[in-house]
């Protein structure tokens, strides 16, 4: 599904591998060894050298926007514009059932964000960018604010995206979660990038 | 216009009227604010540059060619787009950082002249420099000070409101969708000075353009038909330099992948 050719991260050497649909790819490394850069140089966030594919169709054939309506990036941090997280939401359909799938209310909804928990926030956050079905997901830690219950919730969710055929390339340091999640991951240490089985 | 009567200052009435600096040069020196040098330097620039923009005028008021008006003109943009610069925060990297500015002051500088000078006051000959230049002056300073507080409110709130405008951008949003929030505050900022000064003219403030026609000696009255008309042609001058400047500067902001590129402006000027 999604294929990077010697992609030119910056303080990486060139990446190159390959996601199926309906697969999960784990990225382990140290803080700071490029885990986020690699994220957002996927996105097309950051101008960086190097080809990236999905479903063969190279992401420059696509607007940058196009490219991220497609492949998703979904941050550690989230950012927010409006007063709720409802004026997030580019669509209504299916929005209540996802939010009650990831363990919180609906009325939520319409609350303001600055009353919303940090895990309340990441989780708002990680249903935003699933909602319009993507067909690559890129989350950068979506579970480093969630308690055990929380992060199990979330974790369903992802994996039902999972099954519906879309790729997920998760950013986690929790080996319990690559484990769960994940068939493969791929390691960064000291620049180098070496793809394996989780 | 009413010719009546005028007073003629002498530079003794001028070195008078300079001692009054010494008021904030004391307030200075008393609260040890450190602006002693920065006042001395500000009253001899503003001193000698309206000094010799009164001789220049003068000169070029007698020629009949349009290219010394036009000459003088252009001077003015130039300079004004070096001050629009000289008031950012984070400047944009290489020429944009001067030509952003400077494009836009001509764009506006111009349509101004000619549809203020040119349609609605039409004089004969329509480049007149007693008309041309100081409608130019007047539109070029008020627009400048549009300009560079939307730009600084632009590059600013960029930066500070980074990861929402990327959140917006990894969402599938363009670059203006992205950037709307932060188009509308740096717009509203930019326009906000004028808004003001248009409600608080002629009760709080006379103007400083229709003070000098009535001290010399223009009817009230016409000096405030002038007024009604340089304030429309700089509040609208104003909104047209913001809105082009802003535009301009989200664009530069971005890139052709629609992508935030802060990387685009200098590190912040101290």
């Amino acid at each position: 599904m999604l294929r990077t050719d010697s992609l030119e991260v910056y303080g990486l050497q060139p990446v190159s591998f390959e996601v199926a649909g309906g697969e999960c790819l784990a990225v382990q490394g140290p803080s700071g060894s490029g885990k986020t850069v690699l994220l957002r140089a996927l996105a097309d966030l950051d101008p960086v050298a190097g080809r990236i594919f999905l479903d063969g169709t190279e992401r420059n054939a696509l607007s940058g926007p196009e490219w991220r309506k497609r492949v998703r990036y979904a941050a550690a941090e989230p950012g927010w514009w409006g007063e709720t997280p409802r004026e997030h939401f580019a669509q209504g359909e299916g929005l209540d059932e996802l939010v009650t799938a990831l363990g919180l209310r609906v009325a939520q909804l319409d609350q303001s964000i600055a009353l919303l928990s940090t895990g309340e926030r990441q989780r708002m956050a990680l249903a935003r960018a699933i909602i319009d079905g993507p067909c690559v997901l890129l989350l950068d830690e979506p579970t480093g604010a969630l308690d055990a219950k929380a992060t199990a919730q979330a974790e369903r969710v992802i994996k039902r995206q999972l099954k519906k055929g879309h790729a997920v390339i998760l950013v986690s340091h929790d080996p319990g979660q690559v484990k769960r999640l994940a068939g493969r991951k791929l390691t960064i240490r000291g620049g180098r990038v070496r793809v394996s089985r989780a | 216009m009413t010719q009546t009567s005028y007073i003629a200052l002498t530079y003794w009435d001028l070195a008078m009227a300079a001692s009054l600096i010494l008021i904030n040069g004391l307030l200075s020196f008393a609260f040890r604010l450190g602006l002693e040098r920065t006042l001395f330097v500000a009253a001899i620039r503003m001193t000698v540059q309206l000094m010799a923009i009164g001789f220049v005028l003068k000169f070029i008021f007698i020629q009949t060619s349009p290219l010394w008006t036009l000459g003088l003109g252009l001077l003015m943009v130039l300079f004004a787009g070096r001050e629009a610069m000289a008031r950012q925060t984070r400047r944009y990297k290489g020429w944009w950082a001067y030509g952003l500015g400077t494009g836009t002051l001509l764009f506006v500088g111009l349509l101004g002249v000619l549809f203020g000078v040119g349609v609605l006051i039409g004089p004969d000959p329509w480049h007149t420099p007693r008309l041309v230049l100081p409608i130019l002056g007047m539109i070029l300073g008020n627009t400048l000070n549009g300009i560079s507080l939307s730009l600084e409110t632009l590059t600013m709130a960029a930066q500070r409101e980074r990861t929402s405008i990327e959140a917006r951008i990894a969402l599938g949003a363009t670059r203006f969708e992205a950037l709307s929030v932060v188009i509308r505050q740096s717009l509203k900022t930019g326009m906000m000075p004028i808004v003001n000064a248009m409600a608080a003219t002629g009760i709080v403030s006379l103007p400083g353009m229709m003070t000098g026609q009535i001290l010399a000696g223009v009817d009230p009255v016409e000096a405030t038909k002038y007024q009604v008309l340089i304030t429309f042609l700089i509040a609208g001058g104003t909104a047209l330099g913001a809105f082009v400047a802003v535009l301009g500067g989200a664009r530069l902001l971005t890139d052709e992948r629609h992508r935030l590129r802060l990387d685009r402006l200098e590190k912040p000027v101290q």
